[in-house]
């Protein structure tokens, strides 16, 4: 077989710019080298900074800001493209390589029709005239399940979805049929069920045309559906490289093998879960004016258990969260804590009502005050709720550090000069510095490398089964509520459409909604898309 | 922005208003948050948009300038101080200053004298000067014609002047000649007009005697000669704004060469040329629009200073005059015009931004 | 925070700055002749005993450009204090209150910012008094709109933040979440913008003096001495040009400082995205 891509020995550096001192010239690519063969497709997988979006560009000879090749070789069909000067490398951009961001909606032009931006490229090197790459964008609208796709072209990028539009972006790389394209983790920005269907156009596409991919992800499930090799990188350095199948079945690397193992449940149900410490009561909400988020909302949450509320983006799971904390007051409804009703605004609750139910957030980062050092950060609810000053305030603040596994070395450093995974264990002590008996986790491992994640998961298991802390847990993720939850609340459209057990909602019969959203989350095997595609055909046959 | 256009708001220009202008039109049905209020203007908003945006803009503007004649009427009412006291001086007699307000009318009370004032502007007369009893808007006539002159052709020379250099100094970007156009721009934004002004009188009129001082122009001159004795004010003018506009051009074409639909383009293979002809510049557009619109804006204010420096018989040396003498109606009548055309101004920055916005432009 | 890496331009601002400041504050000391003291003939060369001349009625030039130095930039400093005290006070109160009291406020705003500066003044300065104290609050009130603006627009941008909404949630009290959450996290960008502001202050005050509307002779101030000499341009004399020499010297010697503090800030935010 040829050898349509061959990347050897691949360095890639850039500059950095550490405040108060000179630029340094850093190495983030520490010399990978891969295959590719015609038609096939290889994964690149890692965390954030292991180097990956940075290496799927190198195949277009590209650096984004500051980013510089500085070793090695990319040879497309044998020819070195890092020694092509400037239209040499424009003739293979757009022609023989595409890329697909991550982003499509600010990838796309808004000034200009999809339609014109997808055929420009193919046009514009001469490979088809207008009307036959207009009748080749049409025949891959369709092929990738657009509606309507005579008239897709003719609409703006404003006029469509984010699932549409990564669609769109992936037609305008394979409009010129180039032989490669590059895809930078085209599915990561969507929802779950929406990812599913994205997911099954790209490959059913890419096999149509018998075009070779690089396949850029964070997300292992998502890559094993779709390509032939994985490459696992981590830092800038190749960890692993091999088929899907050697990968995912047998992983010879320690780090690989965590990866594959990440989604295995942390935890088994609660048998009792009669209790009801923070009860929501048939409770509707709207943002200003009638525009309603909550329609009926009515879950219990039992003393020292979990309840995850799983939901896509818009079902509603983050507007709970604001009317328990009383952000925003429901227009109708109660939110009960230990057997009483909270007042529904928070300026009206008193501090031991503040106390008890504290919050994470999704974003550690900005969920701390950049200026304070974590000893402001986690002492000031000692202070503010205890009195605690000086010394014994620096006392308990050092347990807390100890408590969430990160020592009392860190107490005066400042938020930026944390890791993620850090950040977030630091509002994990600032939550239990309140001693609080609910914390809300809106998301608070979504932003985070699964490994760090699971860290997190972990230690929120730990202190609960230490302290009988309770949460409610807000996510997308459904791998992270069958790890944590006791009992499971699906939302979708502001409404709770199950409810309760974690057992009982994970097992069949579905209602039609969680049905779909279970069946839309990848799972670790392969040929788990093609199933799932399978079996949805015969449903909607047998309608 | 803050970065890209931050010392180069000396003040001269109204920058935060472009802020505004930029991030004003956003449309409602955009973010698919919380927005959706229901009832019939969201209905209206969400099916046109545009006609919607464009008629809140100009009610809005009607409705500022409405506020503005307030101000410069009941607002200045309010301040401390008697008119009549004022216009005469500490020493002047009880009976002197009495006297003097039954003859202005000032006896009457503020709410009529402002409805009959409001009235009379309605009806393009802003009534007769204290110092000289001619009527403020004979005067105005004579002199807008002056100051629009100028300011035409001041704008006329600057503006492809400072959309050129912007443009120059993206393409070099971060060497020599983005650097120099940089420090030179960023000294000119901090010389005051007068110090400019001056210092071409002395060099071109004075020592070099190329062309006359002071810039008088009168009735029966030509079109040739009143070119020629706006030069030096001309000049004055496009030097004072040609290094903000420069600048905030500069800034504005940077925000969209570093958008992701360039990478995409350049990832596409496309020449530099179509990159920026086919998709920066149809993005570009707007802001720049937004930024000429500010800086005209600024510039028939910076007319005032010039026109006095020169001895030019505009609106700007009129209104001095007349704030010298405390010659209220005078003052009031070109408060209100000036600050009429800012608000023109700006209202047209925000209007073409919304027009060139595709997002408004083609609604779902 | 090393010297070594403050830029050449940021020095040339700071030593600019430097000396305009201890002109300002040792004037009766360093200048060799009386603020109003006339000591020879009108408009005298420079060189010999008055190293920038004489001014239009005789008086030593250099003398009264570093009296100058005190009316301009001690006036233009107590401007700018009372502007951003006063601006900064309302738009945080605007933006961590919000409701009415922000809609108010910023309307009021929006429609004092729709009258020219320039031109605002000019009314107002034709009906007050002529004296120092309203001429620095007319100069304070009119700037600090645009202060207003500014710091609403930063701390809006802060109160959104989730650890203000932690702060919030904790019961903190509303001037504890401005000083302590709010405020330390607004501090460079109004920090530029002071320096920007005294700029304009500068400029200001130099043109209201200029046009005859600011200090009232025979003090001295920097735009009332271009107003005083400039009839000497005509006749080839340029003791006008020197005073705007030096307004234009302070404003680029702020300058400079400013856009180094903002570069310096916004490498602090800069990092590197996904690899």
């Amino acid at each position: 077989m040829a050898e349509l891509l061959e990347v050897r020995d691949l360095k890639i550096g850039a500059t950095a710019y550490p405040p108060g001192e000179p630029p340094q010239d850093i190495t983030i690519v520490h010399g990978v080298s891969f295959t590719l063969q015609k038609g096939k497709v290889l994964g690149l997988i890692g965390e954030s900074g292991a180097g990956k979006s940075t290496i799927g560009l190198a195949a277009l000879a590209y650096g984004r800001g500051g980013v510089r090749i500085t070793g090695g070789e990319v040879l497309l069909d044998g020819e070195d493209i890092l020694a092509l000067g400037g239209s040499g490398i424009r003739d293979i951009r757009g022609r023989r390589v595409c890329y697909v961001a991550q982003s499509a909606a600010a990838a796309f032009n808004p000034a200009h029709r999809l339609g014109d931006q997808v055929v420009e490229a193919a046009v514009r090197h001469g490979v088809m005239s207008r009307s036959e790459a207009w009748e080749r964008a049409k025949y891959l609208f369709g092929v990738l399940g657009l509606p309507d796709p005579d008239s897709f072209g003719r609409r703006y990028p404003h006029q469509v979805s984010g699932g549409q539009l990564q669609r769109a972006m992936t037609a305008m790389a394979l409009c010129p049929g180039p032989e490669l394209i590059v895809f930078d983790e085209p599915t990561t920005a969507l929802d779950v069920t929406t990812q599913i269907d994205v997911l099954a156009a790209i490959k059913r596409a890419i096999e149509e045309t018998h075009t070779a991919a690089l396949y850029i992800t964070h997300d292992l499930a998502v890559v094993a559906q779709i390509s032939d090799d994985i490459m696992v990188l981590r830092h800038g350095n190749m960890v692993e490289y091999g088929s899907v199948q050697q990968i995912i079945e047998e992983p010879k690397e320690d780090y690989t093998r965590d990866l594959v193992s990440v989604t295995q449940t942390l935890k088994d149900e609660a048998p009792d879960q009669s209790d009801s410490l923070l009860r929501i009561d048939s409770v509707d909400a709207a943002y200003s004016g009638d525009f309603k988020v909550l329609h009926d909302v009515s879950v219990h949450l039992p003393r020292g258990q979990t309840l995850a509320v799983v939901g896509e983006s818009g079902s509603g799971k983050s507007t709970l969260a604001r009317v328990i904390t009383g952000l925003l007051p429901p227009s109708r409804g109660e939110v009960i804590f230990k057997g009483a009703a909270l007042p529904p605004e928070f300026a009206n609750r008193n501090k031991e009502q503040l106390r008890q139910v504290q919050m994470l957030y999704q974003m550690a980062d900005t969920a701390m005050n950049p200026r304070q050092t974590v000893r402001d950060i986690v002492g000031r609810p000692l202070t503010f709720y205890f009195g605690l000053r000086g010394a014994e305030k620096t006392r308990r603040v050092a347990e807390l550090l100890e408590q969430i596994e990160m020592g009392k070395g860190f107490i005066d450093r400042y938020p930026a000069e944390l890791s993620g995974g850090q950040k977030q264990r630091v509002c994990i002590a600032r939550a239990l510095a309140a001693e609080p008996e609910v914390i809300l986790c809106d998301e608070p491992t979504s932003a985070l490398d699964p490994l760090v994640a699971k860290g997190i998961l972990k230690l929120l298991l730990r202190l609960q089964a230490e302290t009988q802390l309770s949460y409610l847990f807000i996510t997308h993720d459904i791998a992270t509520v069958r790890a944590i939850a006791d009992s499971i609340a699906v939302m979708y459209q502001g409404r709770v459409v199950r409810f309760g057990p974690k057992s009982k909602v994970l097992s069949p019969p579905f209602d039609d909604y969680t049905d779909l959203l279970l069946k839309s989350v990848p799972e670790m095997r392969l040929g788990w898309l093609e199933e799932v595609l399978t079996t949805r055909r015969m449903g909607s046959a047998g309608h | 922005m803050v970065q890209e256009s931050g010392p180069a708001g000396t003040g001269r220009a109204p920058q935060g208003s472009l802020a505004a202008g930029l991030s004003g039109p956003s449309p409602a049905n955009d973010s698919g948050a919380p927005s959706g209020r229901g009832g019939g203007l969201a209905a209206l908003r969400r099916r046109m948009p545009l006609a919607t945006l464009l008629a809140q803009r100009l009610g809005l503007s009607l409705l500022l300038l409405w506020a503005v004649s307030v101000v410069v009427f009941l607002g200045i009412e309010a301040l401390p101080g008697d008119f009549a006291q004022t216009y005469l001086g500490q020493s002047a007699t009880p009976q002197a200053v009495a006297n003097i307000r039954a003859e202005l009318g000032l006896d009457q009370p503020a709410l009529s004298r402002y409805l009959e004032w409001l009235g009379g502007v309605a009806q393009g007369d802003f009534g007769k000067s204290w110092a000289s009893g001619n009527s403020v808007t004979e005067q105005i006539g004579l002199r807008l014609g002056n100051t629009l002159f100028l300011a035409f052709w001041a704008a006329l020379v600057s503006v492809p002047l400072a959309v050129g250099l912007g443009m120059l100094a993206v393409h070099f970007r971060d060497r020599w000649p983005d650097r120099l156009i940089n420090v030179v721009s960023l000294g000119a934004i901090s010389l005051p007009e007068f110090f400019v002004g001056y210092i071409l009188i002395l060099f071109v009129a004075v020592q070099g005697g190329w062309v006359t001082f002071p810039s008088t122009v009168y009735a029966g001159m030509s079109f040739g000669q009143r070119l020629e004795a706006i030069i030096l004010p001309c000049a004055t003018l496009v030097l004072v704004v040609l290094a903000h506009m420069m600048r905030m051009t500069r800034a504005a074409i940077i925000s969209v060469m570093s958008s992701p639909y360039i990478e995409t383009a350049e990832l596409k293979g496309l020449d530099t040329l179509r990159i920026i002809a086919r998709h920066a510049a149809p993005n570009a557009v707007a802001p720049i629009i937004t930024v000429v619109a500010l800086n005209l804006a600024y510039l028939v204010v910076g007319v005032v200073v010039v026109e006095v420096v020169f001895v030019y018989p505009g609106m700007g040396q009129y209104m001095v005059d007349a704030v010298t003498v405390r010659d209220m109606p005078v003052v009031q009548a070109c408060g209100l015009i000036f600050a009429s055309v800012y608000i023109l101004l700006n209202m047209t920055a925000d209007i073409l931004g919304i027009l060139t916005n595709p997002r408004l432009r083609h609604p779902r | 925070m090393k010297w070594r890496a403050i830029p050449l331009s940021a020095w040339i601002g700071i030593v600019g700055l430097a000396i305009a400041i201890f002109c300002a504050v040792f004037a009766p000391l360093i200048a060799p002749y009386g603020e109003r003291e006339v000591v020879g003939d009108i408009w005298l060369p420079m060189g010999g005993d008055f190293v920038l001349g004489t001014d239009n009625l005789g008086r030593d030039l250099l003398s009264r450009l570093i009296y100058g130095a005190q009316t301009t930039i001690f006036v233009a400093l107590a401007a700018t204090v009372l502007s951003f005290s006063l601006g900064v006070m309302l738009s945080f109160t605007a933006a961590v209150v919000g409701g009415w009291t922000d809609q108010g406020l910023s309307r009021i705003n929006d429609l004092m910012m729709s009258i020219p500066t320039l031109i605002f003044a000019l009314i107002v300065l034709a009906v007050l008094p002529q004296e120092l104290w309203i001429l620095i609050l007319v100069m304070a009130v009119l700037d600090s709109t645009r202060v207003f603006r500014l710091g609403r627009a930063v701390a809006v941008d802060v109160t959104v933040m989730e650890f203000v909404e932690a702060a919030r949630l904790r019961g903190e009290g509303r001037m504890w979440i401005i000083f302590r959450e709010i405020l330390p996290n607004t501090l460079s960008p109004l920090l530029a913008e002071f320096g920007l502001r005294f700029a304009f202050a500068v400029l200001f005050l130099s043109t209201l003096s200029f046009l005859g509307l600011g200090i009232q002779p025979p003090e001295a101030d920097w735009g009332g001495i271009v107003k005083d000499n400039k009839d000497g341009i005509i006749f080839g004399i340029p003791a006008a040009l020197i005073p705007g020499a030096a307004i234009a010297g302070l404003a680029i010697c702020v300058n400079l400082v400013v856009d180094w503090l903002l570069k310096r800030t916004s490498s602090l935010k800069g990092g590197r995205g996904d690899g």
